[in-house]
């Protein structure tokens, strides 16, 4: 907002170009009650489909409902399915999984998207139209990818094992991305920095652009290297922008399905089912409602706690 | 932009709470859910005669077979109306009885002369009943299946690779007559050129999502001796889910997957398999029988160029049962038009039509006909295979028994985790608990 | 003459080689990262045998069949009952037959992208209908807990979608809300309310308050006065708040696969399960997933000024 217009005049614009109707005598709404007006419609709805269902699910999580079988009794099972949720070794298998593919894009994108936020900051020609061309990929729906993805990851008759084999020149039948166990978490990891590389590098782009150019000049006047200037001035003014994105990126993959759902469906074995996926099949699949509520709310704890650290963290960052 | 995009979201919304339009009031419309296949197609064409004769237009959902169960059993369990007539799989017969999703039919066939003698007596069994051995019946047998084999005869009758075979293993070459035959003969083809072009031995279940490998793997598990429990005390499984003959099978079907399938196999359902047989990849294919009617109609791989056969023995007989009846949901609002349509699908004249155009009748009138076995080359490997099924636990509790035997199977092997005996002794854990928790074991 | 070196080519101006180097590797990057779209472009003008070629196949005869494919439905008929037939009526019946097919008629795929329209414009209509008043309301008036309830809409985002859908699924199916546009239209207004309240409220604050405080010194009402100042100047807020709204409700998929089966289904549960005889028919899914990119590519270059904000929930700002 930029207009410098004299409020006055403003006023009298607007005054002179709305109809003078009955409106004008509508104040009979105090402040207070238009706050209400105004906020209540929001709060209501959050209410009725977050807040009351969640209230729902954690009472679930105390029993043995199940979704398909709405008329058997129901009973209280108290901390049961906490229990053997938290000592079971296949949620940990998938907790792990979640884990590894978590920390992994997060490594990945931060290292690539800095790089290409640093090198889009070196204001090339035409480096708007490139920076648009590379956010494609970040808008796309993550379940159309994933499904495509798996037809570009088809052994023989896919674009991705022709294109490696062409580069490296291993046959491209001779490796499996989402059929082996070893190369299946890479693939979801592969196509996830595909995806969101370009998000990351957005964010840290927003940083290195917040940096005064004085502050350069300045040490440019110091005489100090390129690299200290990265390492005292850059690297500490962007963290913040970082670490912003890396908490966004984490809770996002923290609760990812759609890509890996489609891409893997958890296999080989369960060697890529990720939480959501385990939460899935027991909520939908296998329809041990109590039991998933009760995975649900932990995993719900987990990440509303971990970001709640992770927050005051970055508040303390942000203040130095 | 702002003023049209908001513009068009109001239009939205207006148009979103606006009831949907009221189907053209003369004739009455119903839809039949089932999966996207071959035979779904066969039971447009035959549908054609029901919506003559009554007027009442039919609609179709298919749904592809790896989200289908997901999807019908999600639409059931919220109640949906999407489908008035439903065919279901074989195995959600019992939690569709109990919970009450399928209209109990014993009323209806009593008045409408409908009986259940006419069928073959494994349909109604695996299809019909619920409890299993009781004329309680929530389906009308629709369409047999079992999982079978194609082969390409036309490979097999070269006789360049007639004589390099003999001379590897001493014996014609002609389809397999035991399990570990069959794995000599993919074995054999595994890596062989043919045409200048390099095929592949088998194309087997390998699926993950949904029931693949366990239809798969359930082929070698009964025929090597494998049991769900023991006879005489049902839901004891040690010693027969794990026993040393079921291990074998299943290190038989590792064996298999790891020698002899195409590249990349590690996921495949039925689409899949299709695909490798009429691509020309592989010598052998597992499928259902379902398929059986396309495949020879196929002009590439049809005709002459493909064999049939029904699953090989190795200690004993057995094939998994595949297979669906039809049924009425009990939500549906249009449930004497639902009727209807059964009363008209039983009739003889139309079982005899189903038959003829791809879909696998379970009527005695069709596969009782003394030239039955002669209508097609499959026909009489299905009736063999009719005759040896065994399905998987059709409990109210199926998915989670199918889910736990997916990745216990898959994480065997397809993930390489553990060996057979772990992956079955697991199995019998996983399965426990189930029963324990729906209150059928202590 | 050093001092005027220093300016020029001081850190905050690059020198023209590391311009060119930082050109050429943004541009390759841009370049392979598209690949897979144009791939997926390309495979939707292959015939199906082309799609699965091996090796997989660059140059190739382009056909419409996987877009005929995407709307019909189609049955395989014997050579003698083609022969019955009439001259085919369209490009897509002529394409059929050569595969010894006819056109039993349309598939699910128009009405399920109606669907995605309808519910991903209504949903934003309406969160951004709510989120504006809202916004407004946290931005102008002492609202007593507002920081606890703003942190509360935010927190609303960090529950897996499946660990949502499961008491929504139990409470759709006593209100008899599954599988219906109404449904999914309420559901998504609940999730976009949340970024539509942060953004929005970060536009609002920008607007000066004594825009409307001269307003109604005038004798204007405050209701007036935020419809007639306020909105105007918030124009553009809500137009890229409405937008990410859009995005969100177009692409989204665990709520649609679990709540909806027929009625209404969205384009993203439905484009992975188009298959045709025999596998997966990969031209009719990739003519399905262009189609349904397409809207999302020309909001991209649209939005590229607010990209940053809508993504970030209004935490970073250029």
């Amino acid at each position: 907002m930029t207009e410098l217009t004299p409020v006055s005049s403003l006023a009298d614009r607007v005054a002179a170009a709305s109809p003078d109707w009955a409106l004008r005598r509508a104040g009979g709404f105090s402040d207070r009650s238009i706050a209400w007006l105004f906020i209540a419609p929001t709060i209501v709805l959050l209410l009725a489909i977050n807040i009351f269902p969640l209230i729902w699910t954690i009472r679930l999580s105390f029993t043995n409902y199940r979704g398909n079988r709405p008329n058997a009794p129901l009973k209280s099972v108290g901390l049961d399915h906490y229990q053997s949720i938290l000592s079971d070794p296949d949620i940990w298998a998938a907790m792990q999984a979640t884990a590894h593919f978590v920390l992994w894009t997060i490594a990945l994108q931060t290292l690539l998207g800095f790089a290409l936020a640093w090198l889009i900051d070196r204001k090339f020609r035409g480096h708007a139209l490139w920076t648009t061309i590379i956010l494609i990929p970040m808008m796309l729906s993550p379940a159309v990818v994933g499904n495509f993805w798996r037809f570009l990851y088809q052994p023989q008759i896919g674009l991705f094992n022709y294109l490696v084999s062409f580069i490296s020149g291993v046959p491209p039948s001779s490796f499996e991305m989402i059929g082996s166990v070893k190369l299946a978490p890479w693939s979801i990891i592969l196509v996830d920095t595909w995806m969101w590389t370009p998000y990351v590098a957005l964010i840290i782009l927003a940083g290195l652009r917040s940096i005064p150019d004085y502050i350069y000049e300045a040490a440019e006047v110091d005489r100090a290297s390129s690299w200290r200037q990265f390492w005292s001035i850059t690297l500490p003014m962007v963290l913040p922008f970082i670490m912003l994105a890396v908490l966004f990126r984490g809770i996002e993959n923290f609760k990812m399905f759609d890509m890996v759902n489609l891409l893997t469906s958890g296999g080989p074995g369960s060697t890529t089912e990720v939480a959501s996926i385990t939460l899935k099949r027991e909520a939908f699949e296998k329809w041990r409602t109590g039991y998933s509520s009760a995975f649900a709310i932990i995993l719900f704890v987990t990440v509303f706690g971990l970001a709640n650290i992770y927050v005051k963290a970055l508040n303390r960052v942000r203040q130095r | 932009m702002t003023k049209y995009l908001l513009g068009a979201a109001a239009l939205a919304a207006v148009a979103a709470l606006a009831p949907a339009a009221p189907a053209s009031a003369q004739s009455k419309t119903i839809t039949l859910c089932w999966a996207a296949w071959d035979p779904a197609n066969a039971l447009v064409e035959l549908s054609k005669d029901f919506t003559a004769k009554t007027n009442v237009a039919m609609k179709f959902e298919f749904v592809p077979w790896p989200n289908f169960a997901d999807r019908m059993l999600n639409e059931l369990n919220s109640k949906g109306k999407l489908c008035d007539l439903l065919i279901g799989d074989s195995q959600w017969i019992g939690g569709a009885a109990e919970n009450g999703h399928y209209v109990k039919l014993n009323d209806f066939f009593a008045k409408e002369g409908i009986k259940m003698d006419d069928f073959m007596p494994a349909t109604v069994l695996g299809y019909s009943e619920w409890p299993k051995g009781t004329p309680n019946y929530w389906a009308l047998p629709a369409m047999g299946d079992a999982l079978g084999w194609t082969y390409r005869k036309d490979w097999f009758a070269r006789p360049d690779i007639q004589a390099d075979f003999k001379k590897k293993h001493g014996r014609d070459l002609a389809a397999p007559k035991t399990l570990t035959e069959l794995t000599e003969i993919a074995q054999f083809f595994q890596g062989r050129e043919i045409d200048g072009k390099k095929v592949y031995g088998a194309a087997i279940f390998t699926e993950r999502g949904s029931e693949g490998i366990t239809m798969g793997v359930s082929n070698f598990l009964y025929p090597y001796g494998f049991k769900y429990q023991d006879p005489k005390k049902p839901y004891a499984m040690e010693g027969f889910v794990n026993s040393p003959d079921a291990v074998k099978g299943l290190e038989a079907y590792k064996a298999l997957f790891k020698c002899c399938t195409p590249p990349g196999y590690t996921d495949a359902y039925m689409q899949e398999g299709l695909d490798a047989f009429k691509s020309g990849q592989v010598a052998l294919q597992m499928n259902w029988f379902a398929f059986f009617p396309g495949l020879y109609k196929d002009e590439k791989v049809g005709g002459e160029h493909i064999g049939f056969f029904v699953n090989p023995p190795e200690k004993e007989h057995g094939s998994q049962l595949g297979g669906q009846g039809i049924s009425v949901v009990s939500y549906s609002p249009n449930k004497a038009e639902a009727l209807a349509y059964i009363k008209w699908f039983a009739q003889p004249e139309v079982q005899k039509k189903w038959w003829a155009l791809g879909g696998y009748s379970a009527h005695k009138a069709v596969l009782n006909d003394p030239g039955f076995a002669k209508t097609a080359p499959f026909a009489a490997d299905f009736l063999t295979a009719m005759g040896e099924v065994v399905d998987f636990w059709a409990e109210p509790s199926y998915a989670q028994l199918l889910l736990a035997e997916q990745k216990r199977v898959h994480d065997y092997v397809v993930a390489d985790k553990g060996t057979a005996k772990e992956a079955l002794d697991a199995l019998i854990k996983d399965w426990q608990k189930v029963f324990k928790d729906d209150g059928k074991v202590n | 003459m050093s001092t005027g070196i220093v300016t020029a080519h001081s850190v905050v101006e690059p020198s023209p080689r590391a311009k060119a180097v930082a050109a050429t590797l943004v541009a390759a990057y841009a370049l392979i990262s598209m690949i897979p779209l144009v791939w997926i472009f390309l495979t939707g003008f292959k015939s199906p045998p082309d799609s699965i070629s091996y090796p997989p196949k660059a140059i190739f005869e382009p056909t419409l069949e996987g877009y005929c494919n995407l709307f019909t439905t189609r049955s395989r008929q014997s050579p003698e009952y083609m022969a019955t037939l009439p001259p085919p009526a369209s490009t897509c019946d002529e394409i059929a037959r050569s595969r010894n097919m006819v056109i039993a008629g349309p598939s699910n795929y128009a009405p399920r992208f109606v669907n995605s329209l309808i519910i991903a414009f209504a949903s934003t209509f309406c969160a951004v209908a709510l989120g504006t008043f809202a916004a407004y309301g946290f931005s102008r008036f002492k609202v007593p807990l507002a920081d606890d309830l703003l942190f509360f809409i935010l927190s609303t985002r960090m529950m897996p979608p499946i660990a949502v859908a499961i008491p929504i699924y139990l409470m759709y199916r006593e209100l008899g809300l599954s599988d219906t546009r109404l449904g999914m239209i309420l559901l998504y207004t609940s999730v976009n309310v949340s970024l539509a309240v942060w953004l929005l409220k970060g536009f609002i604050d920008e607007i000066p308050r004594e825009y409307e405080e001269a307003a109604m010194v005038d004798g204007y009402s405050r209701l007036h006065a935020f419809w007639k100042v306020v909105l105007p100047q918030a124009t553009t807020g809500i137009a890229a708040t409405a937008i990410f709204c859009l995005i969100f409700a177009w692409n989204e998929y665990a709520f649609a696969v679990l709540l909806t089966s027929g009625e209404a289904q969205t384009a993203p549960p439905f484009i992975p399960i188009i298959i045709g005889e025999g596998g997966q028919d990969w031209p009719a899914v990739a003519a399905g997933t262009t189609l349904f990119l397409l809207p999302i590519l020309a909001f991209t270059v649209l939005l590229r000024r607010h990209l940053l904000r809508g993504i970030t929930f209004g935490a970073v700002r250029k």
